[in-house]
């Protein structure tokens, strides 16, 4: 299971990328992908749509079961990766690389977890 | 209620099975390969399957055959040693009570397997209903089930045991006969859609049935699947399953059964209420999801505004490559290339009712 230091997490097993103070990609993590197991379908918001932290934004589709996916953090959706909705096998294999959108304006960044924190969470949970 | 284990249950693990209930049962959903690969691993090689929960009921007496023409809508009549037959039992009502195979042992022995989530209930009312001399009893703890499906399932089992103990022809089995040292039922059925056998044996030998194939299927690349893979499997293949495309309230005519209830028959448990009720107002159809999203069990259907039925069970299937559905529509909209929407979860997603089933060998 990886955990990149670089990324803050959230107990619902999202992850979250700075470019800077206030914008972020944003994606789920390796070992909430791995939970899933098989993923063959992804439901993005649009550009321009608020996002609000611990709210649903998007939601993933294995092969099983339909999960919310739930945002990290209160701001906007500045650009959607489109690509995804082609590839979603893609969260399996690469969830580090296979962001969702990118947020900006962001606030409401205090319950997020840095990676040491999230893979003792994950420790626990599993 | 505590959950049941299969003889199975310490194999998983080490197969790294990631159980879940199904049934009463805790059973592998996964396995470490995920469901598509599984899947796919039964369409182009080969897969195994524990069904050790499914339910094993003997039928014995004089009777027998006279008693399962009643019980159930398929004709029992004419039937050779060995030989396999599908039916539904329905109740009174013309729903359904489980869908079911009944093995033809020899004259007055036959062997039936049913649903595991319906054992309890079907086991009481087979006995309920058992007339004249004939005999009701579960067997199901004593016997292992192993499915083993794909296209190289025969070149595997051939490893294993000689050409007569393997049945030529679907729905056949060969009875007691020697798999690796292992005395099994070799039945050429399953739940897939692929050809493939199903392994029974006593319950105290399933774990050495598993660990045989296993290791003599390598190179075919035979690998455990899980109920997911059997899942979208049968899905793919448009077979019914018990509480989805069937139930106490839904007649084996509107899940499209027809062919298994025989209604020139004297008599059947069911009959003169199906006889009553006529051409139903719904049947079962296959959905394609032609917009994107997912189809999914218990999403209203609609043509236009009009709310013309719910689907029963809906997937991504690996193998057609496609999202598909059953569902339960009104007749008149039941023709193939009938576009309608799928409410998923308050969106709409267009599909289309094609022919069924979505993969055929």
């Amino acid at each position: 299971m990886n955990f990149p230091r670089e990324l803050k997490y959230t107990k619902t097993h999202e992850w979250v990328r700075f470019t800077d103070e206030e914008t972020a990609y944003i994606g789920i993590t390796d070992y909430a992908q791995d939970q899933l197991g098989d993923l063959v379908f992804v439901n993005l918001p649009a550009e321009g749509d608020a996002l609000t932290a611990g709210e649903s934004f998007a939601d993933v589709e294995s092969v099983k079961a339909v999960s919310d996916v739930n945002s990290p953090v209160t701001g906007t959706v500045e650009k959607v990766n489109e690509e995804l909705a082609d590839a979603p096998e893609k969260m399996n294999e690469a969830p580090y690389d296979a962001w969702f959108v990118l947020a900006g304006g962001i606030t409401g960044t205090e319950d997020l977890m840095d990676a040491e924190a999230y893979e003792a969470f994950v420790a626990e949970e599993g | 209620m505590e959950l049941k284990r299969t003889p199975l249950y310490d194999a998983h693990v080490r197969c790294g099975g990631r159980m879940v209930e199904f049934g009463g049962f805790e059973m592998p959903v996964q396995y470490k390969t995920g469901v598509i690969q599984e899947h796919m691993a039964v369409r182009n090689a080969c897969g195994l399957f524990d069904v050790s929960h499914m339910g094993e009921v003997l039928v014995e007496g004089p009777d027998a055959v006279a008693y399962l023409n009643r019980l159930l809508t398929n004709d029992y009549t004419v039937m050779e040693d060995g030989q396999a037959r599908y039916s539904p039992m329905c109740n009174e009502q013309g729903g359904t009570v489980d869908d079911l195979i009944v093995y033809k042992v020899r004259d007055g022995h036959y062997f039936v397997v049913v649903n595991a989530s319906n054992r309890e209930k079907d086991v009481a009312w087979m006995q309920t209903h058992a007339s004249g001399d004939v005999t009701v009893t579960d067997v199901s703890d004593t016997w292992g089930q192993i499915a083993l499906q794909g296209p190289l399932a025969e070149q595997i089992l051939r490893k294993l045991t000689a050409a007569e103990n393997i049945p030529a022809k679907n729905y056949h089995a060969c009875w007691n006969r020697d798999v690796g040292g292992i005395p099994c039922l070799v039945s050429r059925t399953g739940y897939t859609g692929s050809d493939g056998f199903e392994l029974y044996t006593a319950a105290a030998d399933t774990e050495k049935l598993w660990n045989l194939l296993l290791e003599n299927g390598q190179e075919e690349g035979l690998i455990p699947c899980g109920l997911g893979a059997r899942d979208t499997l049968r899905l793919e293949a448009s077979m019914p399953l018990y509480g989805h495309e069937l139930s106490d309230t839904i007649s084996p005519i509107t899940a499209g059964l027809g062919f298994f209830v025989k209604m020139n028959k004297p008599d059947f448990i069911g009959k003169a209420a199906l006889e009553a009720a006529g051409t139903p107002p719904q049947r079962r159809v296959g959905l394609k999801a032609v917009g994107r999203g997912i189809l999914r069990e218990h999403q209203d259907v609609y043509a236009g505004e009009r709310k013309i039925g719910m689907t029963t069970s809906g997937t991504h299937c690996p193998y057609i490559g496609y999202p598909a559905a059953m569902a339960i529509v009104d007749r008149e909209y039941g023709g193939i290339g009938t576009k309608v929407e799928v409410d998923v979860r308050g969106r709409r997603v267009e599909a289309e009712v094609v022919k069924m089933p979505f993969y055929k060998k």
